[in-house]
């Protein structure tokens, strides 16, 4: 069993924890001009790189929403970031 | 090639050292091609050897970037039904069904497809009138599915948790006769066989690094044996799909999971359907050897590793166990992991992308072995007359843009 890292509880068993979705998606917008073809893009395309991404994950029991860096050949898992943070980071 | 039958059998088992030929050739790749077939799988080889049989294009390779059938093909659990919900996707699985029927024969190779029928067990009345609506749209689409009280159902699985403190009790269930297993090797061999025979070259080891463009146009690809040219190209490469379309500015909805399967000691003959419970998400069969064999759901975290994790094992695992707790004496042999492509209708995609001549096959996540004649013959119409098959047609990329998506997690409450 692996540990993940939530930013408000620290380490919990990875079954705690949901996976959302890829992050640095950026929500197109106005909606009135956005085509369905960019919409469609937003919602359902992802990039699935191999190697180090960035993921959106939610740990369950607190309800915390944070960044999940890791490897997604080896599993490594790199470090957790809450989202308020992440905007600056970037 | 030989042609496999009794008496061929008996004219090699008398000679002293038997003589029997390599069932494919080992191909050299030319350097160019009508059709070029990236992935090497059950869906590749399917697509080839329709490619000939349907339309009579012979020029045709199949690139594999390892030995042939030994991805998802060679990793499932080898089950094969059509009991879904909408009926886009049950002409879809049903026409799959249906070539398997037949497929023994025509491909002159013993692909062992045994329809013992395939169970799903409900646990609760909520459950048996999903079971009940199941039915029905089956009975609809035309498909065999018949419902079965607990008492039916408890008749052809003896050995079902039946003790007073189980947390799954038999409340009935819903059968289709029709469904049942195949050795999916075989599969993969006997297309291959056929393919080859007809002209195709297969070509193994054999990696495919990008595509050869021409005034924006492809017209090949660059491959670790150097560059093959071909007119129009089809990709049946599964969890590799993503990542090679990408190199030509197109993304797919697609996230890859592992997807785990296990196996037991062999017993002797004690279970004779497959069988797959609501409750429990697990679903058990016994092979021809005796071994159990079983799966459930996917692992939670994406991953492009041949590897599962622990937690989802003990959840499979102890479905099983509250399934058919007489298992437990049983020692578990070979756990595997094989990774899917997910879509989030939980449909194929089967369609052009945005370059002429380049049509893709995938996405079939946690059910492609069932579906590997449906795909090979949708595939090879695509290439042969540059438009969809009446039974591709719902399942192109452009269901994500109009947002007719074709939801079977949903529908037929399948769990991938």
């Amino acid at each position: 069993m692996q540990l993940f890292e939530c930013p408000f509880c620290g380490l919990r068993s990875e079954t705690e924890f949901h996976f959302l979705t890829e992050a640095g998606k950026q929500r197109p917008e106005p909606a009135e001009e956005v085509s369905d073809e960019k919409w469609a893009d937003y919602l359902y395309n992802h990039k699935s790189p191999r190697g180090r991404t960035a993921e959106i994950w939610v740990h369950i029991p607190c309800g915390e929403f944070f960044i999940l860096e890791r490897d997604s050949i080896t599993r490594e898992v790199f470090r957790s970031i809450p989202l308020k943070d992440y905007e600056q980071l970037k | 090639m030989d042609h496999y039958s009794i008496w061929s059998l008996i004219a090699q088992g008398l000679k002293q050292k038997p003589a029997w030929k390599p069932a494919w050739r080992k191909a050299k790749p030319k350097s160019s091609y009508e059709v070029i077939i990236i992935g090497g799988g059950g869906h590749g080889l399917s697509t080839a050897y329709y490619l000939v049989k349907n339309h009579g294009i012979k020029n045709v390779a199949i690139l594999e970037k390892g030995p042939i059938g030994l991805g998802n093909t060679g990793r499932n659990t080898t089950t094969i039904r059509s009991n879904y919900f909408y009926p886009e996707s049950v002409a879809l699985y049903d026409l799959s069904l249906r070539l398997y029927e037949n497929l023994s024969k025509e491909l002159n190779f013993n692909i062992m497809f045994s329809q013992r029928g395939l169970l799903m067990v409900a646990h609760t009345p909520t459950q048996m009138e999903i079971c009940n609506r199941i039915a029905n749209a089956m009975i609809l689409n035309g498909v065999d599915g018949e419902l079965l009280s607990a008492r039916q159902v408890l008749g052809l699985i003896p050995l079902w948790n039946r003790r007073d403190d189980a947390r799954y009790n038999c409340h009935g269930g819903i059968m289709q006769g029709r469904g049942g297993v195949a050795r999916h090797d075989a599969v993969a061999w006997g297309y291959a066989r056929a393919a080859s025979n007809f002209g195709v070259d297969i070509i193994e080891n054999c990696m495919v690094d990008d595509f050869l463009l021409e005034a924006g146009q492809v017209v090949g690809v660059n491959t670790s044996k150097g560059e093959i040219r071909a007119e129009r190209i089809g990709i049946a490469a599964a969890g590799g799909t993503p990542f090679l379309v990408r190199k030509l500015g197109q993304d797919l909805p697609i996230l890859d999971y592992a997807l785990q399967a296990f196996v037991t000691e062999p017993i002797k003959p004690c279970l004779d359907v497959v069988v797959l419970s609501l409750g429990t998400g697990t679903y058990v069969l016994q092979s021809d050897k005796g071994e159990i064999v079983f799966g459930g759901g996917l692992d939670r975290i994406p991953t492009h590793t041949q590897r599962g994790n622990l937690p989802t094992q003990e959840t499979v695992v102890s479905g099983l166990l509250e399934m058919f707790p007489s298992f437990g004496q049983l020692k578990m042999l070979r756990q595997w992991a094989g990774v899917v492509d997910v879509v989030p209708d939980s449909s194929p995609i089967i369609g052009p992308i945005n370059k002429p001549g380049v049509y893709i096959n995938c996405g079939w996540g946690t059910g492609g072995f069932k579906a590997i004649p449906a795909g090979g013959w949708l595939l090879a119409h695509l290439l042969a007359k540059d438009e969809h098959h009446y039974i591709s047609e719902p399942f192109g990329l452009g269901r994500f843009k109009t947002g007719k998506l074709i939801d079977e997690a949903t529908g037929s409450g399948i769990a991938h």
